[in-house]
Parts: structure tokens; C-alpha cells; sequence
């Protein structure tokens, strides 16, 4: 194996403990949680956030263009690109970080987890568009005919901002979704938040403080992504 | 709000439409298949320049189809329709029957504007985005002129003010006058009417059908109209067709069909419609 391990944070000098020492200490040591916390947000911000934020952004373009190619490529195209698009959805994720990451050996482990995340949950945010577009109703498609509008005009003036009304919840839930999948970066040696957190508990086996550091940091993200989500969704709504 | 007050009992000019050499609208042996189901057949006719023809008829008859196939919504399954003479989906070339390429349909498309029962105004636009979308998107305009001409349109249909409004703020009666504003911008040869007052309130369908009178009466604009209001049908149109199972069973000037129509199915259809008296 070529691949170097990558880990956010420097482990500590591992020497043996006192296992009475463990039992005798107290069930929430603040010293300790505080001189773990930099550590676990520095891996959140690179790696946790990083990961989310970029894929999210490839699967909800990427999506997308799946969506509306299946709708306008010739009919043996787009079977080929829906089954695809259905092998990647319907194989694990860790199976595909692992197979991504032995096949293109050179490339680096955060790259290939950020790729993989985002294709992965492209085929998904697909279906989701999908059923975006097919909801624009049929009348919709025929004024634009009636008005002799080019097909690419009828795309992005009338369908896809129709279409994406009824798509933003979904499409949040898959990015907190694939937020909460992070940790199976460490397939590939992506040392995320959690993974971080285990490897600070492992030599004085305190793992309560980062645990419970880890759950607060995803909680303090999730909550805002949630609220964003939910105003993205009513500026998208039909003023009235 | 558009004033007519003299349009009770005032017929338009009868007389047979001016420059009448190629009929705009030319059906020949058109036949329309839904899977098995066929709901035109054999149907010729045409319409001459400037002409307005109302199809009635019970619903299922095949009226809207027509107007759906002359503005391509639907696949035409046989025979021919020819728009200023050009055919518009599929040409007999030494005799087969082959699709027009579609380039030449878009073209022949454009001439061609229809008004829906269903408003089917694109909700995430406001009203004038509506109109000079396509003006400027298909015909090439300069945004100034597809606004000027908007702004005239819409004075025209009553709404001077509601330009800068999302069209689901609007009722159903300002919906479709938007939506005539909106078929009106784009200079239309024809202009298909499917149902327009069908979905509206009763006490705005006068006003959508005064618009479209006013149209009527200022403009030189084909019309093909489907409708149920018989008695817009009698005021604007040169000639009625009456249809049923998908074929023509009568057709003439409007005061012969409506006061002595000579067809069993005629009499039958209309006297159900205009109540019995």
C-alpha cells in the first residue's frame, strides 16, 4: 500500500493508563473536553464541512442534469444513463469510496471522498428532481409550445423554476443526510470529526467529553442548515 | 375596461372574408387516433384569411382536438394541414407521407397563437414577463418595444395596472385576459380559442368575451373558436361547424345554424344548449 494514513489531529504521546486511575476520574472532565475541542472543530471545518458543502453542491447541480438529460436524450441514451444513475443509487457508499479509492490510487482522499459523496447523492437528488419536473403541469409545456419557445428557453424560464418549488425539502434532507454519512470517510483513511474524536478518547479510553462534543458540533450544524432550508423554500413560493 | 356597448345584435360584416386565394388553415383527410380510438376522421375543411369559424358540438366530438393539431400539441396520426398553403407537420412528397422538417414548422408555429382554458400563465413570471417573453425570445424584439406593446395590450384587456403582478394573485377572469394580452403579443395570423370562458366565473365571462369581440372587430386575425357560449359564437363568427363524432354534420352562416339548422343532430344539440324553447 502506497496510501499514507491522513489524520486531522496529532495523537498524543500514547503511554499506558492507570486503569484505576480511569474508573477514579470523573464522568465529565471540562479540561479535557476544552483541549479537545480545537482539534474536532479544525477536522469538522476541513474535512465534515468541506465534504457536505462541495458534494452537496456537485449532487444538487449534478442531479439535476441527470434529471433533465433523461427527459431530453434519445430514448437508448437515456436508458443507458437512468440505469447508471440507478447502479450508483442502489450500491452502499462505502463500497464505492473503497472502490474509488483503490482504482485511482494517485488521487487524494478528501478529492475522492468529496467526488464520490456528491455522484452518490446526485443519483438521488435526481429522482427527487424528477418528480420535480413532473409535477410542472402539462399546460405548462403546451403555452410554451403555443408560443413557439426554443426547448432550452422552456428549461431553464418555465420548467426547472417550477420544477425546483417542491424539490428544496427533499433535496435539504438528502444534504443532512450525506452530512451524517461523513464518518464513513474513514474507509479511505479521511480522518472526519468522529474519527478524530475516538482517536483523542482511545489512549485515556475518555470518550464520553468528545462524543458528546461530536453529536453538539453536528446539532450546532444541522439546526441552521435546517432553518436555512426552510426560508430558501418560502422565497421560492409563489408571491402572492 | 373595454366599452362595447353596441355589440347586442351587432353581427360582424358578413360578406366573405378579403383575399381568399390560399385558405390559412386547410384540412385534407385528416384523421386523428388516440391508441384505437379514433376521434377524427376524413375531415376537410378550410378557413380563408380573416375568417373566425366556431366549432360546437357535444364534448368528445374532436372540436378541441382540432385546434390542439393545428397548434402541433398533438401528433397528427393521418392526411395533411396546410397554414398559408405551407404544410405544417407532415407533407405528401411523392406520395409518401413524410414529416416536415422542424424548421419550417417552428416557423409556420409562430404565426399561430392560442388562448386556453386553463389561463396556463407561467406562475413564476409576473404578468409582463409573460407577455414579452416570447416577443423577444422568439421573434427577436427589443425588450423597449415588446414592453411598449405589453403595456398597450394590457390596457387593451382592462388591466393597465396588474403588469408588475404574479398571475395567481389574479382572478380567474384577469388570468385569462392576461393570457389573451400574452397570445396577442406575438402578432398571431390565427388565433385559437379552446374553451376560454369555460373555467371562468359567470359573471366574467361577458367581460373576457367583450376583449375578445374587441379583437374581433379591430383586428384581421383567423380565428378558430371552440366554445359554449353560443351566443358569442353567433356574434363573431362568419361561419359555425357543427360537429359530432368527429366528423362535420353541418355547416353555414351563423343565423342559418343557430335559427334553422336543417340537421337532426343540429336541432338536437342545440336546442340541449340554448335550454329548451
Amino acid at each position: 500500500m502506497t496510501r499514507v494514513t491522513i489524520s486531522a489531529a496529532e495523537i498524543e504521546d500514547p503511554t499506558l493508563v492507570d486503569e484505576d486511575q480511569v474508573r477514579q476520574s470523573p464522568f465529565w472532565d471540562w479540561e479535557f473536553a476544552l483541549d479537545a475541542l480545537p482539534d474536532m472543530l479544525l477536522a469538522f471545518l476541513q474535512v465534515t464541512l468541506v465534504v457536505t458543502v462541495v458534494g452537496t453542491l456537485i449532487a444538487a447541480v449534478l442531479g439535476l442534469v441527470i434529471a433533465v438529460l433523461l427527459r431530453v436524450l434519445p430514448a437508448p441514451l437515456a436508458w443507458v444513463l437512468k440505469w447508471a444513475a440507478n447502479f450508483i443509487r442502489m450500491t452502499p457508499i462505502v463500497v464505492q469510496l473503497i472502490f474509488v479509492f483503490w482504482t485511482f490510487m494517485w488521487l487524494d482522499s478528501l478529492t475522492i471522498g468529496i467526488v464520490v459523496f456528491g455522484v452518490h447523492y446526485a443519483t438521488y437528488m435526481s429522482e427527487v428532481y424528477r418528480a420535480g419536473i413532473e409535477s410542472v403541469p402539462k399546460g405548462q409545456w403546451e403555452a410554451a409550445t403555443a408560443l413557439s419557445m426554443p426547448p432550452v428557453r422552456v428549461w431553464r424560464k418555465v420548467v426547472i423554476p417550477q420544477a425546483l418549488r417542491s424539490t428544496v425539502p427533499s433535496l435539504g434532507n438528502y444534504a443532512i443526510s450525506m452530512f451524517k454519512d461523513t464518518p464513513f470517510l474513514i474507509v479511505i483513511s479521511v480522518a472526519e470529526m468522529v474519527t478524530v474524536a475516538g482517536q483523542i478518547g482511545a489512549p485515556t479510553f475518555r470518550y464520553t467529553e468528545v462524543y458528546v462534543i461530536a453529536g453538539l458540533i453536528f446539532l450546532a450544524a444541522s439546526y441552521p442548515t435546517a432553518v436555512l432550508i426552510n426560508r430558501l423554500e418560502k422565497r421560492l413560493a409563489y408571491a402572492h | 375596461m373595454p366599452t362595447h356597448t353596441d355589440s347586442a345584435g351587432a353581427h360582424p360584416d358578413h360578406s366573405s372574408p378579403s383575399s381568399a386565394a390560399t385558405p390559412v388553415i386547410e384540412f385534407v383527410d385528416v384523421e386523428k387516433r388516440f391508441g384505437s380510438n379514433t376521434v377524427l376522421k376524413d375531415l376537410n375543411f378550410s378557413v380563408a384569411r380573416g375568417e373566425r369559424v366556431t366549432l360546437i358540438g357535444p364534448s368528445g366530438s374532436g372540436k378541441t382536438t382540432i385546434l390542439r393539431l393545428v397548434m402541433t400539441l398533438e401528433e397528427l396520426t393521418g392526411g395533411y394541414i396546410y397554414v398559408d398553403g405551407q404544410p405544417l407537420t407532415y407533407e405528401d412528397r411523392a406520395g409518401r407521407r413524410v414529416p416536415v422538417p422542424k424548421k419550417q414548422q417552428k416557423a409556420l408555429r409562430t404565426r399561430i397563437g392560442m388562448v386556453f382554458q386553463q389561463f396556463n400563465l407561467f406562475p413564476n413570471m409576473t404578468v409582463l414577463e409573460n407577455i414579452i417573453e416570447a416577443p423577444i425570445h422568439v421573434l427577436g424584439q427589443s425588450k423597449k418595444d415588446a414592453m411598449s406593446k405589453a403595456y398597450s395590450l394590457l390596457e387593451q384587456v382592462g388591466l393597465p395596472d396588474k403588469a408588475d403582478a404574479h398571475p395567481l394573485s389574479l382572478s380567474g377572469g384577469q388570468q385569462q385576459r392576461v393570457a389573451i394580452a400574452r397570445a396577442l403579443a406575438m402578432d398571431p395570423e390565427i388565433l385559437l380559442l379552446d374553451e376560454v370562458t369555460s373555467a371562468l366565473d359567470p359573471e366574467v365571462v361577458g367581460d373576457v368575451l367583450n376583449i375578445l369581440r374587441d379583437v374581433a372587430d379591430s383586428t384581421n386575425v383567423t380565428m378558430l373558436i371552440v366554445t359554449h357560449e353560443m351566443g358569442f359564437a353567433r356574434d363573431v363568427s362568419h361561419k359555425v361547424m357543427m360537429f359530432d363524432g368527429g366528423r362535420v354534420v353541418e355547416e353555414g352562416h351563423p343565423d342559418q345554424i343557430f335559427t334553422s339548422p336543417t340537421h337532426a343532430r343540429t336541432q338536437q344539440f342545440l336546442s340541449a344548449v340554448l335550454g329548451e324553447s
